[in-house]
């Protein structure tokens, strides 16, 4: 079985700290795969080795069946990144950026041209296009970063995180195209923070904590193991909360966590858990402002798996600070 | 793992079978296209190395012209050649290194690395934009003279060749901070090197007055200074007098700093990128 890239093994260390521990993953040529991880997990620098910008200290990783590290050359000719920073020259507009990328990806002039023009419409930039890139808001940005990944029409394409800072509207449209690129052959690697996207796009799911793989599978496989959906309530009245969240933890099996005053979450199994917590909130009388069923947030996904929350060092620095 | 076959697909990336030719070459003057776009969106760094040359012409020429030389016009020609020098050398600080710098830091040489370009191909493109940059700044420059009346004593050809060595010895020790850029952790970095740099290396030269009128010190270092020995050159071949002895040495002080500076910059950004 020939992937369209696959780690396997691979470690790197950045002086004593490990980002990646031992990771394995393999995508199917045509597929996307999703690798869902919080901060510092070892997204980027998975990304970033698969791209040939990094060597891994140890274990192989492949893009249609060619050796990063040994031949870093012909990898290139086959991909197309996007990274998590954008990496558009600030000085020169939508348009030259693109076309230059397309010069050096050998395309003539004319179909350089041809490309970054299909490409700035495709992702609604065309207004933008003359004007310096120093200019554009950074959801601009990001959408000419990926356009640029995808100048040389990849068969292997890495997406770090290529929705952050979109607004729903144009994050559907990257989702789109997102599919529209795996519906023409092309192999995806998505790294994201939202298990809503790396549900609705993936064909496998790689959850990724602290450098090493903690879960993975399809979306299904994977909403199994974490519980599916969560159900997330807001009463009315505060005093209900305690009765509400009995009346959750008798209908889950589990007690709710308090993500905030009045508000309730729990993940539960299957569509009749919310039809039944509405029947009990009703005979009991509560008022809620707020009910949802919705796919549980990374860091749920997070506790159910490891028994622990995402840990965020980065967080903590900033409110020290 | 055989060769079994990836499902069909229409990639439009270039087989290696018709890779086109004169790869390097191709990408490298694409990149260079890239630095010229550049320093016609921000002409503030051509500008410097252009006003800094022209203020320091008018200011020592018709401030002190009087003064060391008892007549402005034969003063404007002594200084005249230096300042083409100091052009270039002004150029290469101002832009090169601090613009590597900041492709280096903000990513977009990251995505030329992920293209199946040459490694270097960045490199040779944002040099080769430096030196058409030289020729800009250079012309400029020589235009401003004529207008304040400086006329070449010799003839077109030897102007020309003071034009090319200049722009030669430029290129060279721009490699010193191409070195520089890549090396340095920021912006403010690169700036440290260039303001620790450029007064000895520009104005510690007989530039505004010869080389036997300064103090002692001031002399030894003017004598190995390669700046002066490029200056000396172009007053040759612009005005006439010694020209072989300064020439050669205005040479091989070139070949010796692009054979220190090129390997080591080439190295570094290897490593840093
Ligand atoms: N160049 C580097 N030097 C030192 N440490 C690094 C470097 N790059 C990454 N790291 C460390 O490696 C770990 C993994 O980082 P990585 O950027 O891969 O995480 P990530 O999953 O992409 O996180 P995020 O969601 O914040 O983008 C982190 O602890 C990070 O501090
Ligand atoms: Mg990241």
């Amino acid at each position: 079985m020939r992937y369209g890239f696959q780690a396997e093994a691979l470690v790197k260390r950045f002086g004593t700290n490990t980002a990646l521990s031992g990771v394995d993953f393999a995508a199917r040529p045509g597929t996307v795969l999703s690798v869902l991880g919080p901060n510092g997990a070892g997204k980027t620098t998975a990304v970033r080795i698969l791209a040939t910008l990094l060597r891994p200290d140890s274990g192989t990783a492949m893009v249609g069946g060619v050796d990063v590290v040994r031949q870093p050359a012909r990898v290139r000719r086959l991909i197309g990144i996007a990274g998590q920073d954008t990496s558009v020259d600030e000085d020169l507009t939508g348009a030259e950026n693109l076309v230059l990328i397309g010069r050096l990806l050998d395309l003539r002039k004319a179909e350089a041209t041809a490309r970054a023009t299909e490409l700035l419409e495709r992702f609604e930039l065309t207004e933008a296009a003359g004007r310096r890139v120093a200019t554009y808001s950074g959801g601009m940005r990001r959408r000419l970063d990926l356009a640029a990944s995808m100048i040389g029409r990849p068969s292997v394409i890495f997406l770090d995180e290529p929705t952050t800072g979109l607004d729903p509207a144009k994050r559907e449209e990257v989702w789109r195209m997102i599919r529209t690129m795996a519906g023409d052959g092309t192999t995806v690697l998505l790294t994201t923070q939202y298990l809503e996207e790396a549900d609705t796009l993936s064909d496998d799911i790689v959850v990724l904590g602290q450098g090493k793989v903690i879960a993975n599978g399809s979306p299904d496989e994977l909403k199994q193991i974490v519980g599916g959906q969560a159900i997330q309530l807001r009463v009315a009245d505060q005093a209900q909360a305690s009765e509400a969240a009995a009346i959750l933890a008798g209908v889950a099996g589990h007690a709710p966590d308090q993500v905030g005053p009045g508000v309730l979450t729990v993940p539960v199994v299957g569509d009749a858990a919310f039809t039944e917590v509405v029947r009990q909130l009703a005979a009991a009388n509560i008022a809620v402002t707020e009910l949802s069923l919705r796919l549980p947030s990374l860091d749920e996904v997070f506790f159910t798996l490891t028994g622990r929350h995402t840990a965020e060092p980065e967080r903590e620095q900033e409110v020290a600070a | 793992m055989t060769a079994t076959s990836v499902p069909s697909q229409s990639t439009g990336t270039v087989p290696e079978s018709v890779k086109r030719p004169y790869g390097l070459l191709r990408h490298s003057l694409a990149l260079a296209g890239r630095s010229l776009i550049k320093v016609r969106r921000t002409p503030e760094g051509l500008a410097h190395a252009v006003l800094i040359p022209v203020i320091f012409l008018v200011m020592f020429v018709y401030l002190f012209g009087g003064a060391v030389s008892g007549n402005t016009k034969q003063y404007l020609q002594f200084i005249f050649p230096a300042a083409l020098v100091m052009t270039v050398i002004i150029s290469g600080i101002m832009i090169t290194g601090v613009s590597l710098n900041a492709d280096i830091r903000t990513g977009v040489f990251e995505r030329f690395r992920s293209l199946p370009i040459g490694r270097s191909a960045p490199l040779i493109g944002s040099v080769v934009g430096d030196l058409i940059r030289y020729v800009i700044s250079l012309v400029t420059v020589f235009a401003f003279g004529y207008l304040l009346g400086f006329r070449v004593e010799t003839g077109f050809l030897q102007a020309l060749a003071a034009g090319a060595l200049t722009v030669f010895f430029g290129f060279c020790l721009s490699w010193g901070y191409v070195l520089a850029g890549v090396v340095s952790r920021d912006a403010a970095g690169v700036q440290g090197i260039v303001t620790l740099t450029m007064f000895p290396l520009a104005f510690g030269t007989n530039m505004v007055a010869p080389t036997d009128t300064l103090p002692g010190w001031l002399q030894a270092w003017v004598k190995v200074n390669p700046a002066s020995h490029a200056m000396e050159a172009c007053r040759g071949l612009l005005l006439g007098g010694p020209v072989a002895g300064p020439v050669m040495r205005t040479l091989l002080w070139s070949v010796g700093l692009l054979a220190f500076f090129m390997p080591l910059a080439v190295r570094a950004y290897r490593r840093r990128t």
